[in-house]
């Protein structure tokens, strides 16, 4: 190889390049149209970036690293196909990778310059360490409860969250020792371990509508724990790439939380999972005006505007295919339709995005809540797909509500509201809907799939005659 | 080694603060996406596992850094190719087909 090829100045400019492909990728994300030359300026950067880092001068040997990329691409590119239904989980376990790897360089980094690691290498590589390894097994944790191969339900137990503070405490006063000293090599494995028992921990009190924030939060401490890793190595270039996922995480954490009206500094210190709410209020059958997918075609077809609201029960009934020919046949009537979006409907953020975009619902009748919200009022259908908290309106006016304040799609300002629904039991929170006993709304009893299927052969067959 | 520390401070901040605001403008239409792409990028540390597992210093950094190529090349190849394919779906409401 070529001296001149090897230099530092030169793999430094390369770095440089990639640097500004990077954040010119995450520009361009935000208009639909130009998203995906966002991914190609991001392939290029990264392209350029690996390939920079093989002419280091320092690597003596190549084979590992080749067999590394190898290995990486192929379980990579099986990652890369999931079925769209699978993101969520696959995004947990994306984090969890990134944290792996982080956690791992910062180890061998430890062992190799301890015992003398000056004070400051050794505070980054604390946290480097930390946030890696309570990001791996909170973020496999997470992905299992998405996956469902562990239980969803959300276990509590008294004093949880002093127990998960304290093992963190002590895990930071482990690195402040060896900060101090960082001659104990020792303690190094205990620093390594707490976390990653933290990470169980942390998501064991964890239900499903708590992981758009749950996984908004891993990946902006995926973000620093690689950011604290570009501190370690001296690397601008994963600083940024830190500080940007960092960031990133960080907004759409504040994002969920606002959404879900939890305070931030819950969400910092990773008290989701509240007290678990019985829903107290005796089920004191309450009546309910129920219809037929007849009844309900017919008043959908003699709409002029209607707004569809899916929740994560459109996603568990496959049910978006379906709610595509709904939209196409109301479309063909001349019916105005748009989709509400609330920002924690599903499992992560833009979960609803994603299913209606896959079943090539166009993007601009995809409408978020802040841009629909002032519709309700002038809409004569509200159909309610599988979602049921975000839609509740003792959220807005019921102080003893546990939800009141977390901030709503206005459902029930619509002319006529209809829920598709499996039962009368109530949500995920345990929170009865005061929407569903309106004299306006008509209960949709069924499967969202099979229900919204036949609301789209009513429309076909019998409409016009 | 102060002024490089110094210098490294300064570029986390500035990184920091150019991430709030070009993410703060993206639309919630496109989280999803956006967050598999930062993942993607963010996978940038295989450069560090390269470096390290490449110098060969000891057995233990080498298993190591193979191992964190592997787990940082997976989440580069599955990052952009999921982006991609769901970014692939956004369509505007054009003229009918």
């Amino acid at each position: 190889m070529t001296n001149w090829l090897a230099t530092d100045t030169f793999i430094e400019i390369i770095y440089l390049v990639a640097t500004a492909l990077f954040i010119l990728s995450l520009i361009w994300m935000r208009s639909p149209t130009t998203a995906r030359r966002g991914v190609r300026a991001g392939e290029l950067g990264m392209a350029l970036a690996i390939g920079g880092t093989l002419l280091h001068h320092g690597i003596v040997e190549y084979r590992w690293i080749l067999i590394g990329l190898v290995l990486g691409s192929i379980i990579g590119v099986p990652l890369g196909m999931v079925h769209m239904t699978a993101v969520p989980q696959r995004t947990a376990l994306s984090h969890a990778f990134g944290a792996f790897c982080v956690t791992l360089v910062g180890t061998a980094e430890f062992y190799l310059r301890a015992p003398a690691v000056p004070r400051f290498m050794m505070a980054v590589l604390s946290m480097e360490v930390i946030l890696g390894a309570l990001t791996f097994t909170g973020s496999l944790m997470a992905a299992g409860k998405l996956q469902e191969v562990l239980p969803q339900r959300p276990i509590t137990y008294k004093g949880q969250n002093v127990v998960n503070l304290s093992l963190l405490a002590v895990a930071i006063g482990v690195a402040g020792y060896l900060v101090h000293d960082s001659s104990h090599v020792h303690l190094f494995p205990v620093m390594l371990i707490i976390p990653l028992v933290f990470g169980v921990l942390m998501i064991i009190p964890i239900g499903g509508a708590d992981m758009p924030t749950v996984i908004s939060l891993l990946n902006s401490y995926a973000g620093l724990s690689a950011a604290a890793m570009g501190f370690v190595l001296d690397s601008k270039l994963l600083i940024i790439a830190g500080a940007l996922d960092g960031a990133s995480g960080f907004i759409l954490s504040v994002n969920m939380s606002k959404a879900m009206n939890r305070s931030f500094t819950n969400v910092l210190f990773g008290a989701f999972g509240q007290e678990q709410i019985t829903s107290a209020a005796a089920e004191a059958a309450r009546p309910v005006h129920s219809a037929t997918a007849e009844e309900a075609a017919a008043i959908l077809s003699a709409a002029n505007k209607v707004i569809i609201v899916p929740g994560y029960g459109m996603a568990v009934a496959q049910a978006q295919h379906k709610v595509r020919e709904l939209y196409d046949s109301l479309s063909k009537r001349g019916v105005d339709v748009k989709f509400a979006i609330h920002p924690v409907a599903g499992r992560m953020p833009g979960h609803m995005n994603v299913l209606l975009a896959e079943a090539d619902i166009p993007y601009d009748k995809l409408l978020d809540m802040d841009e629909v919200n002032g519709d309700f009022p002038q809409t004569d259908v509200a159909l309610v797909i599988g979602a049921n908290d975000v839609t509740n309106p003792a959220a807005r006016n019921d102080a003893s509500s546990p939800i009141y304040g977390m901030p709503i799609l206005d459902v029930d300002k619509a002319r006529t509201v209809m829920v598709i629904k499996r039962g009368m039991s109530p949500g995920f929170a345990g929170i009865d809907n005061p929407l569903y006993y309106l004299d306006k709304t008509l209960m949709l009893f069924g499967d969202a799939k099979s229900f919204v299927g036949g609301l789209v052969r009513e429309l076909s067959g019998g409409g016009q005659n | 080694m102060k002024m490089d520390l110094l210098t490294s401070l300064y570029v986390f901040m500035l990184a920091g603060f150019i991430g709030f605001e070009v993410i703060r403008k993206i639309s919630p239409l496109l989280h999803t996406p956006l967050m598999s792409l930062t993942n993607a990028l963010d996978a940038i540390a295989v450069v560090g596992a390269i470096i390290l597992t490449g110098e060969h210093r000891s057995t233990l950094a080498t298993i190591l850094g193979t191992l964190a190529i592997i787990a940082a090349t997976s989440n580069v190849v599955g990052g952009f190719l999921i982006t991609d394919r769901m970014l692939k779906m956004f369509k505007a409401s054009g003229p009918k087909k």
